[in-house]
């Protein structure tokens, strides 16, 4: 029976290693509106994810030269008309099982539930929304992007360390910001804030730019912020809109976090500790610029299968998707801790940033937050709560 | 009075054995802390270049290196006068570092350019470079000076380095992010500690295959936080202590049977450790509580925690 599993071993691991089959990765992106710039110092990403994508492939090369495997890097673009399902298909035929997408939430359903697409693993590093990881959940679907929840339960352990327990709550229009500001709800409820004011932003995005900008600015805001006395104002503005006008503005002097002032985040331009700086190092060599969170989370994702593949030493699509889901898969995700995938609705689970706009303020999960399994899962939806059923 | 002198006295006579010194490397503080071992007190702080991580002594043990990192150098400060000579050179971004047995060579990882510089103190010069894995850190020497170790910690690879002909002769895929390696006297192995897989491995010196992985389980301490850095060898080949970084523990393991005896609770973010030239004190460098710890091998107590600067990384014993 050893002899067998031996002779097995030795017929299964020599083609493909002898071979050096390169491991193809593909990331597909989609074309954007381009987004109305709110700061003279805002600057367009044209490679957004797509440069983390690229890092992903570099890093896992690294190992690779050692282990004899080759990784590669297959970018496509799906235009604003384009079908997600065609993209796969071609994909599929020319033999490629992982797939990155740089989606919105759409894309990557029409693409995941794509027939093509089951036999592929497909990891998003863009879309945040539960759905995903709930009722929409898909066996060969994992997130690197962190949910909303998480986002939001990382701010709400952090504010509640800070004893900011009264919060006002002003959201954006877009459809995300509506889901970002369910996700603080249920995070205020669950971690014991209290949400003491909702206020919507109606105004027109894009008017600070005109000449008499800030001083339009300077009289709506405070009107819009005279509300009950609350410790800290949270902002849902996912597209950046707006929640750049509000820090300095208010009609009280409160602090903002959320999306803006002090933000949460997967990875952020200001990450330097656990060796961060030779990631950001590394980043700004390749694509001119700080890492942001759409990098972070192809990064990742590309790493997340560079990993499986050297750990489980194979180049098989199927051993390196088993290994990903497996208990003894773990990301180093330079946030000091290791990273690995909740079998349950397929997050990666992970450390999230408390950024200021300089430097770091703060990691979650905060201490005193504790779990009976992985700390981690104190962020998100945990085993019992998902309503994912693969 | 005459019985408080006596006893006094007798402390003095009993600690006069433990005429070590410890150095401490402050990360945050762009300094060097110095403990007297006999009465486990704060003495000094020497100001160093900036970002102060790798330490060690000079062969005749009467100088101290300092890898700063910012800096790009191996800063040398004399121990006697506790005052800054010229600095050495380093290659970018030193962390750790090891001194061959020849007394002569240093060998320093470039975290930031991949590469192993191999520096000749007395020339003052860095005479080659061996290209290693991405971030490489860890480095460990064999007493016998015949091969240097070194790990990279995001190709979580150990490397085995000849020391003579200078060329990398293996690559060995180890535990995530290895932080740590070191060689045990005898020079028949090789021990890397993973960070985020919280083990540490036994690598058979001659054939590099695996002889041990050894796990850390903390009653109430989650998996993350159970992570293993420093470590560190007794000379006689009984022990091995290995710190467990934000599980704030040192884990003691008989180096024959790969079991983990016992943990001891010491300060925050436990990382690098040092053993006293008798091998009865473990000194620990803990980042986040700023303080260093004293473990008393023989009674398997921590007997002292001592104030230090901000964000200790590491730390050596000069006897």
């Amino acid at each position: 029976m050893r002899a067998l599993l031996v002779l097995l071993s030795v017929l299964l691991a020599v083609p493909v290693l002898a071979n050096d089959t390169a491991i193809r990765v593909a990331i597909i992106t989609q074309e954007r509106d381009p987004i109305l710039p709110v700061s003279p110092l805002d600057r367009e990403i044209p490679d957004e994810g797509l440069a983390g994508a690229r890092l992903g492939v570099a890093d896992n090369a690294t190992t690779g030269r050692f282990t004899k495997q080759r990784f590669v890097l297959v970018e496509r673009t799906i235009s604003k008309d384009g079908n997600p399902a065609d993209t796969i298909r071609t994909l599929a035929a020319e033999g490629i099982r992982f797939v990155v997408t740089d989606l919105d939430a759409p894309a990557l359903l029409a693409a995941g539930s794509n027939e093509k697409a089951h036999e592929m693993l497909i990891i998003n590093a863009r879309a945040p929304d539960d759905e995903l990881r709930n009722e929409s959940c898909r066996a060969n679907v994992l997130h690197t992007v962190p949910s909303r929840a998480m986002l939001a339960d990382a701010l709400a352990q952090y504010l509640m360390a800070k004893r900011w327990r009264r919060w006002f709550l002003v959201t954006g229009s877009r459809p995300g910001d509506k889901l970002l500001a369910e996700a603080y709800r249920r995070a205020a409820k669950r971690f014991g804030a209290q949400i003491v004011a909702e206020k919507d932003w109606t105004f027109k995005p894009g008017h600070a730019r005109t000449d008499t900008g800030h001083v339009t600015l300077q009289s709506e805001i405070p009107v819009l912020t005279q509300v009950a006395d609350h410790d800290v104002l949270v902002i849902a503005d996912e597209a950046n809109e707006f929640g750049d006008y509000l820090p300095g503005r208010t009609a009280l002097p409160r602090p903002v976090a959320g999306t803006h002032g002090l933000i949460t985040a997967a990875w952020s331009a200001v990450s330097e500790q656990w060796g961060a700086t030779q990631l950001q190092a590394r980043f700004d060599k390749l694509a001119g610029r700080r890492m942001g969170a759409v990098d972070y989370a192809a990064w990742a994702a590309v790493r997340a299968i560079g990993e499986a593949a050297i750990r489980s030493r194979s180049s098989d699509p199927s051993a390196i998707m088993a290994y990903l889901r497996g208990p003894d898969f773990i990301l180093s995700g330079f946030k000091g801790q290791g990273q690995s995938f909740r079998p349950w609705d397929g997050q990666m689970r992970q450390p999230i940033l408390i950024a200021g706009p300089r430097l770091l303020v703060s990691v979650s999960p905060q201490a005193g937050y504790l779990h009976r399994g992985s700390e981690l899962d104190t962020l998100g939806t945990d085993r019992e709560e998902s309503r994912c059923r693969f | 009075m005459q019985v408080l002198i006596l006893a006094a006295l007798f402390a003095f006579a009993s600690h006069a054995a433990l005429a070590e010194t410890v150095y401490v490397s402050n990360e945050q503080d762009n300094t060097v802390s110095v403990i007297d071992g006999a009465t486990s007190k704060l003495i000094d702080t020497i100001p160093v270049g900036r970002r102060p991580r790798g330490i060690g002594l000079s062969a005749d043990k009467q100088k101290l290196y300092v890898a700063v990192g910012d800096d790009n150098r191996i800063d040398v400060v004399d121990l006697k006068t506790r005052k800054m000579e010229d600095p050495l050179p380093s290659g970018e971004d030193p962390e750790l570092f090891v001194l061959h047995p020849d007394g002569r060579r240093l060998f320093v990882a470039n975290e930031n350019d991949n590469l192993v510089s191999v520096l000749d103190i007395p020339e003052r010069r860095i005479v080659t470079e061996v290209e290693v894995g991405v971030e490489p850190e860890g480095m460990g020497v064999s007493p016998d000076g015949r091969f240097v170790v070194n790990t990279s910690e995001t190709t979580s690879m150990l490397h085995v380095i000849d020391a003579e002909t200078l060329e990398l002769v293996d690559n060995v895929l180890v535990g995530t992010r290895p932080r740590v390696a070191q060689v045990s006297a005898d020079s028949k192995q090789i021990w890397v500690s993973s960070e985020l897989r919280g083990t540490v491995e036994v690598f058979d010196s001659e054939t590099r295959e695996p002889m041990a992985t050894i796990g850390f389980g903390v009653p109430g301490v989650p998996r993350e936080l159970i992570q293993a850095v420093g470590v560190q060898l007794t000379p006689d080949g009984s022990r091995a202590y290995v710190a467990l970084g934000p599980a704030n523990r040192v884990a003691e393991v008989d180096a024959k049977t790969f079991k983990v005896l016992r943990t001891y609770l010491v300060g925050q973010r436990v990382w690098h450790i040092a053993l006293s030239p008798d091998a009865k004190r473990l000194y620990t460098a803990n980042g986040n509580s700023s303080d260093v710890s004293v473990i008393d091998l023989e009674n398997q107590e921590v007997v002292k925690s001592i104030g230090v600067g901000r964000s200790p990384w590491g730390l050596v014993v000069a006897p």
